[in-house]
Formats: structure tokens, sequence, C-alpha cells
């Protein structure tokens, strides 16, 4: 088998980065796909916690390249879908702890057995940034409607490319229709001109999500939220299926009516 | 609605637009202005440029960056 490795990268920090990749993952197995999700952020790990995996850890990605375990026993194999595992990152180390070329060796490896790796980037273009993208056969950009981010994710594809990866897609992450009909914030096309790259799915703000995170359970799992649709129908695009993109929904009268009495 | 006041998104788009030129040329904003007025300069000896619309642009295409650069000519349309 001959998998593919995804990394899920943005430069600026708090876009969604790992909860884009613990739901891509999940969203990928759930199509029936072997994946394994790599934590490639050292010393602030957190795909475990947002994966609700973080009680299962005994080695790390630092012990499998300094050769302290077997790859297999760091691999934390999530028991909610079949063949969907987690490799954590080490939270007593720091970025240097692995390089580049072991990053490369270790992906390599996973590829002969699974069908998908998606990795989840820190945030920053520094080593750790690198080690992400070592292996890396494509790269999802995720941004949020904000200028910081937007500028962010425009020096992270022009570093992506200089490092051969080229072609990187995007996620718009947090988007609010509502705000973007007031014009009060940017819109997806107005993204799309200015970084001039492919869009691969657009993840409405939902609450579900702090909700998801806060139980340890990945919002793709539930069929009900907005935010979990985002992600499966990202998970079959990145499968090659050309599925439109879900419009944007304003609240309807019924929840506007209620958040304004503080009912929701 | 007053004509200053427009909609923040318009705002942030200007203002990413303008700093991503920056940023993609890897130029200071006084390294872009010295740019400009020197472009004017050299324009201006052949043309008769309006040089309070002139826009600046680097975008991104298919297969490079490209800086696109508008000098509208005086009196035009």
């Amino acid at each position: 088998m001959a998998g593919k490795t995804i990394v899920i990268t943005s430069g600026k920090g708090g876009v969604g980065k790992t909860t884009s990749s613990a739901n891509i993952g999940t969203a990928l197995a759930m199509q029936g796909n072997k994946v394994c999700l790599i934590d490639a952020d050292i010393g602030l790990r957190n795909l475990d916690v947002v994966m609700g995996l973080e009680n299962r850890i005994v080695y790390d990605i630092v012990d499998v390249v300094e050769s302290n375990c077997r790859l297999e026993q760091a691999m934390i194999r999530d028991k909610r879908y079949d063949g969907l595992y987690l490799l954590p990152a080490a939270q007593t180390r720091d970025k240097t702890s692995v390089t580049p070329f072991q990053m490369k060796e270790l992906i390599e490896k996973l590829k002969e057995d699974m069908d998908f790796i998606v990795v989840d980037s820190p945030a920053g273009i520094e080593q750790g940034f690198k080690n992400a993208i070592a292996g890396a056969d494509r790269a999802i950009i995720v941004t949020t409607p904000e200028i910081s981010a937007v500028r962010d994710a425009d020096r992270i594809i022009g570093l992506l490319e200089a490092e051969g990866l080229r072609d990187p897609e995007v996620i718009i992450n947090r988007i609010r229709a509502d705000m973007v009909d007031r014009g009060d914030m940017m819109g997806i096309d107005d993204m799309i001109e200015i970084l001039a790259i492919d869009l691969i799915g657009i993840v409405p703000e939902d609450e579900g999500i702090v909700v998801s995170t806060n139980k340890g359970e990945p919002i793709a799992l539930n069929d009900n939220a907005k935010a979990g649709q985002a992600y499966r129908n990202i998970a079959r695009r990145i499968m090659g299926e050309d599925l439109p993109m879900m419009p944007l929904e304003k609240d309807s009268f019924i929840t506007r009516f209620k958040k304004l009495v503080g009912l929701s | 609605m007053k004509s200053d006041d427009k909609k923040s998104k318009s705002v942030a788009k200007e203002r990413l637009q303008f700093v991503l030129v920056q940023d993609r040329v890897k130029l200071t904003p006084d390294e872009m202005d010295a740019m400009r007025d020197e472009l004017i300069g050299v324009l201006s000896k052949y043309i008769d440029v309006d040089s309070q619309k002139i826009e600046m642009d680097v975008k991104r295409e298919d297969d490079m960056t490209a800086l696109v650069a508008n000098f509208p000519l005086k009196g035009s349309k």
C-alpha cells in the first residue's frame, strides 16, 4: 500500500490546525481508510486531548526516532473507528528532538500500511514546521477570515512552494455568514482571490467544536453538526470526490430569536 | 451610509493586499515607496501619469508571482 501524507499547517496559531487534523483524520477513517494522525507539535502536544486519547499514551514520536520502542508500540489505536491511529508528540522534549530526515523515514514506514497519514503541524515557520512538512505529499493550510491569519497563510504558501510542495489547498475556518453579509468579515471569494489557491473546504463557526473538544470527541462524529458535515466533506474531497461547497447558512429566525432571549 | 463609513471587510481586504505586496516582494514600506517614486519618475519622462491613482499589487498566478502595476494616464478615463 502506498499511502498519501497530508500536512495540516497555518503559520498562525489558534486558527484550528489541531481541530482540523483530528476531524480530517477521523472523517477519513469513517470513509473506511486506514489513517495515522501524527502530532508534530513536540513540546506542546494537543492532538491527543482533542482526540480524547490522552490517557492511552505510553510512548511518543521521540521514543520512536530514538528507538526506545517500535513504531507500532507508540501508535494508539482509536477504538471508535477501525483503522484510526494516533502517533503522539513528546511533551517534555523540544522541536529539535526530531529531524526532517527522521520524519521522512518514519512517514515512509507508515505509508506501507496506511492509506492516509495526517500530520498536525505546529504554528510558526521554524524547525517544527520544517519537520512537519518533511514527508508530506500534500499540504492543507487552515486559515480564518482575519487579516493576520490570511497574511500568515500567504507566507506559508510561499514557504511550501519553496520546499517543493506545490498546489497547497486551503480550509477557511470559523466563517460567520451573518458577519460576511453585514460586510464585517472577509468572504470566501475575497480570501481565495488574495491567496490564489484552491479551496478544499469551508468550516462555519460552530459552538459544537468547543463542546466536542471538551469531551474529546471529534465533531466529525456528530451527524447533526454543521462543522462535522464540513469536515466529512473535506475528507471526501481529499479522496478525490468532486463535492460542491456547502452554502453558508445564516441562523434561522428561530435560532436568532432564541439567542436573543438567551435560550440558545 | 456615509461615504467614509466603509465596511470593515473592505478595510481588511485593502490592508491585507497592501501588506502582502510587501511580504511577497520582501521590501519594507520605505523601499516600496522609493520604488514607486522611481517608477513614476521614469514613466513621467515619457507619459503623463496620474500619480494619485497608481495601484500596485503582487499577484500569485499559476507558475509565478508577478508585480502588477497600474499607472493611469492623467485626464484619461
